[in-house]
């Protein structure tokens, strides 16, 4: 990682993250390997978009993060206090600054609750101000992300739309006027007008409030669009974390050249998703994950050494950073 | 649009020449009652597709598209109203009695749906659920049901597919399970498969690969495919024509090299503009329309995107624009349409 004066926002290091699952109907038992050792920091201000396809281990992390549940080992520093081990009270103080937007917007609000109530809760939750300003404070926030508060304040989560029930969701999160605000698939299930939408919605509110964001998302030109960093796992660990323009235009890891490949474009003229180029085969079952890398299975590049010995993150580029024996070297990645 | 493409190069997609047409859409009408109110799900829908070639249905939720396939396939509600014509092989499907309707749906045209573990059987085994897919339609004795089984999951390109025809679905990763509906799908040897959004819930690799094994076996087994996708990228990359939908009606038609390169109407324009790229460095903002897509009990006069249109004038919002051809083989609806970008 970059040498940094001031410390980051937030700083995990080492975060592991497993759980035990029962066997049942065919499905073997054991321990899922959801977050192994992954370390990685968002600086004030920025944007680090993490992408990975399902059961990457990317929503888990995201979760452990939030302690919800605790992580198994490592450690979580926010604004200079470690989150893991802390307890009640003081675990909420400092979870304040912390906040998060999920992909169902629908799920996340009560349907029984209106529009105003669902964004003063945090305020009354941490016993903020009085009803007079706190109310105000409503005002502000539903203002901030576009919706005028006498037309949409007093109507139920039905009475929305996707979109509208979304920016609800974020002016929820932005009441106690958060430091980093984790998205999770947030805008994944918007049609893409709305979608766009809500994008310069969290870019403005960037710019504006100096928030930072933790990006998750499977759509990789999506996490591109609001990242000034992005991270890539597979299978419950970092593969590569680079700033966004290197990591897309030359990336260093098989599997980020794959996801790359896979992407269809919009234009007939470009070259269609290249199935060749990309991967073959699901991704095994965290389950009982491969040894050594765990990308080796569906990996062009692999070799003994992939199965015997864990690639640890090394930078190969300035901020760039790749856990990966055999990474693809510079130029070689994508035909010219 | 990345400019500076030849729009008129002809590029082989490998799909056998354009005979007369498998299926013929014309004037295609959805009527939905719901408490009093008549929703128009479809307005208007005409379009012709020949064996082996694919068409894409592109629109965001609510346009139609969906509704338009259930409607081919005699898949609606009593409370639908259809009308207007669907012809496949030149045979009327409209007003078929179900049982004429169940005898093609699934024998001639199959559909495969978003969600793969909905359209499987939680409490049976893979192989005996192809297996009863073959038998309805052909009259085989069980072994050869399940020897056909087994070749249509090789077909698919499942993995160890021996092993997989004594699993479960809840056995399979989403991808596999939806290699099995294909597999389904394709028991009765269809001519036509209509797929409704069948890799948006796949992650972006698998979706690479579900994509490409329905194009080669579209090849291999000379099938039409009718695409139904929200996806824009997805249809420049897959399909041979492309129909954007809007609000129940058809706004932009044209084959896919020339909509791509000659966007006419706004609305797919605007599509196209809100997609997040690669190409586009981070934090780039995005062009985006304001609004959303109209009640479809209160539809406005004139055209239904002219409220949220850049280029709308007075006469958008007082008679809608017909779909009309403009240029050879490309249709669209609109008084006001887009240049071709300098």
């Amino acid at each position: 990682m970059k040498a940094n004066g001031d410390e980051p926002l937030l700083s995990a290091r080492n975060v592991v993250q497993e759980f035990v699952v029962r066997g049942h109907g065919g499905v073997k038992g054991g321990v899922v390997q959801a977050v192994s050792d992954v370390s990685f920091d968002v600086r004030a201000g920025e944007t680090l978009g993490v992408v990975g396809e399902t059961g990457s281990g990317k929503s888990t992390l995201a979760r452990s993060v939030l302690q919800a549940p605790r992580p198994k080992a490592g450690s979580v520093r926010f604004q200079g206090t470690d989150l893991v081990g802390l307890k009640g009270r003081r675990l909420l103080e400092a979870r304040r600054s912390l906040q998060m937007v999920f992909q169902d917007p629908f799920g996340s609000l009560d349907p029984k609750w209106r529009v105003f109530d669902l964004v003063e809760e945090p305020l009354v939750a941490y016993g903020v101000g009085t009803r007079q300003e706190r109310r105000q404070r409503v005002r502000e926030v539903l203002d901030t992300v576009g919706m005028d508060p006498d037309v949409y304040g007093r109507r139920r989560p039905r009475q929305l739309s996707g979109g509208q029930a979304q920016r609800v969701a974020i002016a929820r999160a932005l009441t106690l006027d958060p430091a980093l605000i984790i998205c999770d698939e947030a805008v994944s299930s918007l049609d893409v007008l709305i979608q766009a939408q809500v994008l310069n919605l969290f870019e403005r509110l960037r710019g504006e409030l100096g928030l930072s964001y933790l990006f998750i998302a499977h759509d990789l030109a999506l996490v591109k669009q609001v990242s000034d960093r992005v991270a890539v796992m597979y299978l419950g660990r970092l593969c590569e974390l680079g700033p966004a323009e290197a990591l897309y235009r030359e990336p260093f890891h098989p599997y980020t050249v794959a996801l790359l490949a896979s992407i269809p474009s919009p234009d007939p003229d470009a070259p269609r998703a290249q199935a060749h180029a990309a991967i073959s085969g699901d991704p095994p079952s965290p389950i009982d994950p491969p040894s050594g890398c765990r990308f080796r299975t569906r990996c062009p590049r692999a070799q003994e050494r992939c199965a015997v010995e864990v690639p640890e993150m090394r930078e190969l580029a300035p901020d760039h950073a790749v856990a990966c024996h055999f990474p693809v070297e510079r130029g070689t990645a994508l035909s010219p | 649009m990345s400019g500076g493409a030849p729009a008129d190069v002809r590029v082989e997609v490998g799909a056998p020449p354009a005979t007369g047409p498998l299926l013929e859409v014309g004037d295609l009408r959805v009527d939905f009652r719901h408490g009093g109110r008549t929703i128009r799900a479809v307005n208007g829908l005409s379009y012709a597709l020949s064996v082996g070639r694919t068409l894409a249905l592109i629109g965001e939720s609510g346009s139609g598209k969906t509704v338009s396939s259930r409607a081919i396939m005699g898949l609606l509600p009593p409370s639908a109203t259809v009308s207007g014509s669907v012809r496949f092989e030149g045979e009327e499907l409209l007003g078929l009695s179900d049982k004429a309707m169940r005898r093609r749906r699934g024998a001639d045209i199959a559909m495969v749906f978003q969600d793969p573990s909905r359209s499987l059987n939680p409490t049976m085994r893979i192989g005996a659920q192809i297996a009863e897919a073959v038998r309805v339609h052909a009259r085989v004795d069980r072994a050869a049901a399940r020897d056909r089984a087994l070749e249509l999951l090789k077909l698919v390109r499942l993995p160890s597919p021996e092993q997989r025809l004594h699993e479960y679905a809840h056995q399979l990763s989403g991808g596999m399970r939806q290699r099995v509906v294909i597999a389904i799908a394709l028991a009765s040897k269809p001519r036509l498969l209509i797929a409704d959004e069948a890799t948006t819930a796949l992650d972006v690799t698998t979706q690479a690969q579900i994509m490409e094994l329905l194009r080669d076996l579209q090849r291999q087994l000379g099938m039409a495919l009718v695409m139904i996708s929200h996806d824009l990228g997805l249809a420049a990359s897959f399909a041979d024509e492309v129909v954007v939908m809007y609000a129940g009606r058809a706004v932009e038609q044209a084959p896919t090299r020339e909509l791509f390169a000659h966007v006419r109407m706004p609305y797919t324009k605007a599509l196209l503009d809100a997609i997040p790229r690669v190409e586009r460095p981070p934090h780039t903002p995005l062009p985006v329309v304001a609004g959303r897509p109209p009640d479809l009990a209160a539809l406005p006069a004139g055209c239904p995107f002219a409220p949220r249109c850049p280029n709308a004038q007075d006469m958008c919002r007082e008679t809608a624009p017909p779909l009309e051809e403009g240029s050879p083989g490309h249709r669209w609806a609109c008084w006001y349409p887009c240049e071709d970008a300098a």
